[in-house]
């Protein structure tokens, strides 16, 4: 109960900001007509699902709505539910840990997108959970990137493996690895510089992070974390594409989600290309990471009841 | 060839045939494809229909230029207008009244404010400026770090009182600092905050009665979806803001927030982040900017660059080939080995109207050795052979292959990627020229 206010409280700006219009768009009126469609379409582009999705979107429902003979304006909105939980995937899923021994788990994106700060809470939550935890400061290139992640280190109270700036990522991905094992450690969690995707030669730079991973402990790295900023247009699909070419990504961290983002492009890269979103970043806190919940996120876009809690 | 807008209107208009007159009909067609590209771009859906309006109500009933098809009057009238709309001039930095001079950096989290103010400083230094950085962003652990490093480097001096002092404080004591360090211009890093975050606006606030800065700037990274035009609208409200500065512009993004930014907001861009390096900071062209959101490519960049680190007879020639589509593979030799001595490869490439699309050649030219490979191939070309690959049969090729030491199909695959890139080439002098004498072509 408590997560779900606090995820709903955390998109209630959004919410109403744009969804609560869409609600009450879809509650409010008595026909269907294709104002109601075209407004419908605007919503969702404004929520970021992009231009072609939402136009796509808008004609399944307007399908649907014809094939069930829907006559109420009020009846889209469960219909729309459905449809963006389709999208989304209804299931709740969990970061893919190894059942024994050690876990690695890669953290990248553009920068910018929260990836340091997205580790230090991951990082806490992981040991609450009971698990030994040790972070690599991977992000050797920004200007004191290791002193934030340091930072963020000592709030989760977990160890840092870090080397002088400018030194090979994958070395310090290597070293906390080899830390990890003899440390007993059950999740090594790699910080990685901000890239921009189309930097051919970055990307590449993550591949060798992956395979030192790979090399160093079996199944590694067990996770990729893209992490992107709510706020981000129809770039974020590219993003997700390109670093899952190079990376291997197995799921997505959305955060800042509690400004007026919408983060809908989340919506796109699941339905595209298949990778769920698996955390969401909603404040400013240490523990402001949750796991995302499809249903009340649903929900909370589109302005449902309240009882409707989960988890 | 090309991608987004130009090239959809081309495939709308085929079916059309000549026509006098702009019809309601073609225009909506057109505009169809418009308000498509705008929004695929990430320009705000409202300023997207009050674009889409204007654009219809010049467009209908215009008679078509002789030497315009009706798909390249409709691109002409909406590049036009969307030069206007960002602001035809680029726009500089207002460093007059008190010294020193304040620029306050304002914006969301991981906009990218503290590289931008050390990318600043490096530039106002080259204009012959002494710039102070001020670390006002107390909040994100180890900004203040990060500042000192940066400045460090460029051999600029940070004023820092810690993460502990107030932030409205810091800004205060590093502007009387200033005066008495011998700086003429003080850059006040700030830290992220939400739009809507309403204690942490109102220090902002403070900061801007304290300082009295000459320029606020919004850092917006250029990724940044639907909601710019709420940040934007939402820091000037509280601010008004003079300026914005694009960040993260050298990645793959259209770029349309800055449309929406400077619709909403009046104020106009200043500048882009164009790396990760502290010189990779460029002043704003709208008109560019323009064409990268129509996805023309940013062609008149690519010039102009080639300009700053090639002799002025090479790029003529390279500018004539361009405009007549008289494109050879001495010409491309020759680009080759320019194109190299101007730094990264990929950031050039994302200039060339779609190369972004272009797997073959993206791949080719990013790989350096591949590039000496390319270089051995056309050397082992006789000079007619450069200038009309079409008489390259099969011995030729097993000749030039083995004078190269690539293989023959190396050297076919060079040929046909280069045919297609001619016919690019061709296709946009095409339209470059036909939309008549515009500024960018000229400066030679």
């Amino acid at each position: 109960m408590g997560l779900f206010e606090q995820f709903r409280s955390g998109l209630a700006r959004t919410r109403e900001a744009f969804f609560g219009k869409m609600a009450s768009l879809v509650t409010g009126r008595g026909k269907l007509d294709d104002a109601l469609f075209d407004e419908l379409e605007e919503l969702l582009i404004m929520a970021d699902v992009g231009v072609d999705a939402a136009t796509a979107w808008v004609d399944a429902l307007r399908r649907e709505a014809r094939a069930r003979k829907i006559q109420e304006a009020s009846a889209l909105r469960p219909l729309l539910r459905e449809m963006l939980l389709d999208a989304l995937g209804r299931e709740p899923v969990p970061l893919n840990l190894a059942p024994r021994g050690l876990s690695v788990v890669l953290v990248v994106g553009v920068n910018g997108s929260g990836k340091t700060t997205t580790i230090g809470r991951l990082a806490y939550r992981l040991k609450r959970e009971g698990r030994a935890v040790l972070l690599a400061a991977g992000d050797t290139f920004r200007a004191a990137a290791a002193d934030q992640l340091e930072v963020w280190a000592r709030r989760a109270g977990v160890d840092l493996v870090r080397q002088q700036e400018g030194s090979d990522p994958a070395a310090v991905v290597f070293d906390a690895i080899r830390a990890g094992k003899s440390r007993g450690a059950d999740v090594v969690l790699c910080d990685t510089a901000g890239r921009l995707h189309n930097k051919a030669n970055l990307m590449a730079e993550l591949e060798k992070i992956r395979r030192i991973a790979a090399r160093e402990v079996e199944g590694a790295p067990q996770e990729v974390l893209l992490v992107i900023d709510a706020s981000t247009g129809q770039n974020a699909l590219n993003q997700a594409k390109v670093f899952t070419e190079s990376a291997g990504v197995t799921g997505v961290v959305l955060t800042k989600l509690d400004g007026t983002a919408k983060g809908g492009m989340a919506l796109a890269i699941r339905k595209e290309l298949g990778i769920p979103v698996k955390f969401a970043g909603l404040g400013e806190g240490l523990d402001d990471l949750h796991p995302f919940d499809s249903e009340a996120f649903v929900d909370a876009l589109l302005g449902a009841p309240s009882e409707g809690g989960s988890s | 060839m090309f991608e987004g807008l130009a090239g959809r209107l081309q495939e709308a208009f085929a079916r059309l045939r000549q026509k006098g007159k702009l019809s309601e009909a073609d225009v909506d067609d057109a505009l169809r494809e418009v308000r498509r590209a705008l929004l695929a771009a990430d320009v705000h859906f409202t300023v997207v229909r009050d674009f889409v309006q204007r654009v219809r109500e010049r467009a209908v009933g215009q008679e078509v230029m002789k030497s315009l098809t009706p798909a390249q009057q409709v691109v002409k009238i909406v590049h036009d207008e969307l030069t206007a709309l960002m602001g035809g001039q680029q726009a500089g930095l207002n460093l007059s009244g008190r010294k020193p001079a304040v620029l306050l950096l304002v914006g969301l989290q991981g906009a990218g404010k503290t590289t931008t103010a050390a990318k600043l400083a490096n530039w106002l230094r080259k204009q012959g400026r002494r710039p102070l950085l001020a670390a006002a962003d107390v909040y994100r652990p180890a900004a203040v770090r990060q500042l000192q490093v940066l400045g460090e480097q460029l051999g600029v001096p940070v004023f820092s009182m810690g993460d502990r002092s107030d932030p409205v404080d810091i800004a205060k004591a590093a502007v009387e600092h200033a005066a008495g360090a011998g700086c003429d211009v003080v850059l006040v890093d700030t830290a992220g905050r939400l739009h809507v975050d309403e204690e942490l606006m109102a220090e902002l606030e403070r900061i801007k009665e304290a300082v009295q800065p000459s320029e606020i700037l919004l850092v917006v990274d250029a990724m940044t979806g639907q909601v710019a035009v709420e940040v934007a609208e939402a820091f000037h409200r509280r601010l008004h803001l003079t300026g914005a500065i694009f960040t993260k512009l050298d990645g793959d993004t259209k770029g349309g927030a800055a449309l929406s930014i400077r619709a909403v907001t009046g104020c106009p861009v200043k500048f882009a982040g164009v790396g990760e390096k502290t010189d990779a900071l460029e002043p704003f062209h709208p008109d560019r900017m323009a064409s990268r959101i129509l996805g023309m490519g940013d062609v008149l960049t690519l010039i102009e660059k080639a300009q700053e680190a090639v002799d002025a007879e090479k790029a003529k020639q390279l500018e004539r080939h361009l405009r007549e589509g008289e494109f050879t593979l001495e010409d491309f030799l020759e680009q080759l080995r320019q194109v190299r001595k101007l730094g990264p490869l990929d950031q050039l490439l994302g200039m060339i109207p779609g190369m972004g699309r272009w797997k073959g050649v993206q791949n080719l030219q990013v790989d350096e050795r591949q590039l000496s490979r390319v270089e051995a191939i056309i050397l082992s070309m006789t000079p007619e052979e450069r200038r009309n690959p079409d008489i390259i049969d099969g011995s030729r090729r097993r000749r030039i292959a083995a004078g190269s030491g690539t293989r023959v199909e190396e050297v076919g695959r060079l040929l046909k990627q280069f045919r297609e890139m001619k016919k690019m080439v061709k296709q946009f002098s095409g339209m470059a020229k036909k939309f008549g004498r515009r500024k960018g072509f000229r400066p030679f």
